[in-house]
């Protein structure tokens, strides 16, 4: 038989096709577990390095799990701030749910600081609870930076108004630029400064520049990152997104009247 | 015993696939702003040329072609997405950072120019061989230009300071220009220009 007749090219291509989508659909089934594995052990890393309760990011598996025995997820309501108790925390995917008509809220333009147009209606909360105590709450976060989204967790103390920490786990910004919101430098400045003004708005922004240690409001201010204005502009955005009304200021004004 | 040799060493210098055949530059600008990512990339690069020549050449002498390069794709492609499943499953926290560029090797001009070129005319001893070694040949052009970037934009160097970066305290002024795209450029372009000064028979006459 010709190598070039019809029968020839559609025996070749078919059989070429079935032998090559075994090969890629085998490889994805046998290795999906270890990469819902890592997945979920790199949230959970993340969660504890922005949070401070692990320092070293080379960290083994079983120290990431030993010190995530102190954390508690719950999923909200972000309107109503209330725990969401037929949703489980485990199971709960908040990137698809900001994709489902269901489960899904238009953000008005006017208040989508974060630029991401739309959000989930619920959100996992994490509190990090030692000896019954509540010592921080860690709240995820995202939004649009320069070239992608960012998605990173903010922790704050139980005062509700005090950073404690903050970190990106996923971005597609410039390295050496935008990149360096992963600089352990810059990430630490935000330890111990306030998010929330006189009028109960969050104040809290990333400048353009480095901060003036004289400003009378410094303890909002962080030093924006050299080269990379809109990502910086992006960060505040989306922390002033997320921690304000519409995004998980209900769940917090509801934890504030409890600590107090 | 020669002709491997040939295979094999040829496209590290003297018929390197960036600098003489000009192929595979896209992904040598995305993936160079740090060594770690770049080893890895190179590591997957090599794999694929590898195995698509050796896969290629197995049945070449049936591939019908009219079909020839859709044949040829579709193997390659199967190959990236593997690549990429392990990597993802094995070296989560890098294959994180690299992002759609591994995915993007499917479009690498080298795997499909060797493909073409090479595997569907020789034998798949030597096709696997020229593949693995236009692997290596692009792996030096970007671990060279990777070096580079690293070095002169963050002061680093596979994570490990050399030049103590200002944002750390030191006294180095990270070039961020480095860092983008561009620098690929300069350095490829010096690249080249070294390796010809050194081989000079790879002059075009002007």
């Amino acid at each position: 038989m010709q190598n070039d007749s019809v029968s020839k090219t559609i025996i070749v291509a078919a059989v070429l096709c079935v032998a090559c989508s075994v090969l890629v659909s085998g490889s994805a089934v046998s290795l999906r577990p270890l990469q819902e594995k890592n997945k979920a052990l790199d949230i959970k890393k993340n969660l504890l390095l922005a949070s401070g309760l692990l320092k070293n990011s080379s960290a083994s598996e079983g120290e990431i799990l030993e010190a995530y025995k102190k954390v508690q997820a719950e999923v909200i309501d972000l309107e109503t701030g209330q725990i969401a108790e037929n949703i489980k925390a485990e199971s709960f995917d908040q990137k698809k749910a900001r994709k489902n008509p269901e489960m899904n809220k238009d953000i008005k333009k006017e208040n989508d600081l974060a630029g991401i147009k739309m959000r989930s209606k619920y959100s996992v909360a994490y509190k990090v609870v030692e000896g019954g105590e509540l010592k921080m709450v860690v709240l995820p976060v995202n939004g649009k930076g320069l070239w992608s989204t960012l998605y990173g967790f903010v922790a704050l103390a139980p005062d509700m108004n005090t950073i404690k920490g903050i970190g990106f786990y996923q971005h597609g910004e410039t390295p050496g630029l935008g990149g360096e919101i992963d600089n352990p430098n810059w990430k630490a400045q935000w330890e111990g400064k306030k998010v929330y003004g006189d009028e109960g708005r969050p104040k809290i922004e990333v400048l353009k520049g480095a901060v003036n240690p004289n400003d009378s409001a410094v303890e909002y201010k962080v030093d924006g990152l050299s080269g990379a204005t809109i990502t910086s502009n992006g960060v505040t955005g989306l922390v002033r997104y997320w921690l304000g009304q519409d995004g998980f200021g209900p769940y917090i004004e509801r934890l504030k009247k409890n600590v107090n | 015993m020669n002709n491997i040799k040939k295979a094999l060493f040829d496209p590290l210098f003297n018929n390197n696939p960036i600098a003489l055949q000009i192929l595979g530059i896209c992904s040598a600008l995305a993936v160079t702003t740090k060594m770690d990512k770049s080893l890895v990339m190179c590591l997957a690069v090599i794999v694929v040329t590898g195995l698509s020549g050796l896969s290629v050449s197995l049945i070449r002498n049936v591939i019908p072609s009219s079909i020839r390069i859709i044949v040829q794709m579709t193997i390659i492609a199967s190959l990236v997405i593997v690549t990429d499943q392990v990597l993802k499953a094995f070296v989560y926290d890098v294959a994180k950072e690299m992002s759609v560029f591994i995915g993007l090797i499917i479009t690498n001009c080298i795997v499909m120019g060797r493909a073409e070129g090479y595997a569907m005319k020789n034998p798949p001893l030597m096709s696997f061989l020229d593949g693995i070694g236009n692997g290596i040949g692009y792996s030096i052009v970007l671990i060279f230009v990777a070096l580079f970037r690293e070095l002169f934009g963050t002061g680093k160097v596979l994570g490990y300071t050399v030049l103590h970066p200002t944002n750390e305290g030191g006294w180095y002024m990270g070039n961020g220009m480095a860092l983008l795209a561009p620098s690929a450029f300069f350095l490829i372009g010096l690249f080249i220009w070294a390796l010809r000064t050194w081989k000079t028979d790879q002059v075009e006459e002007a």
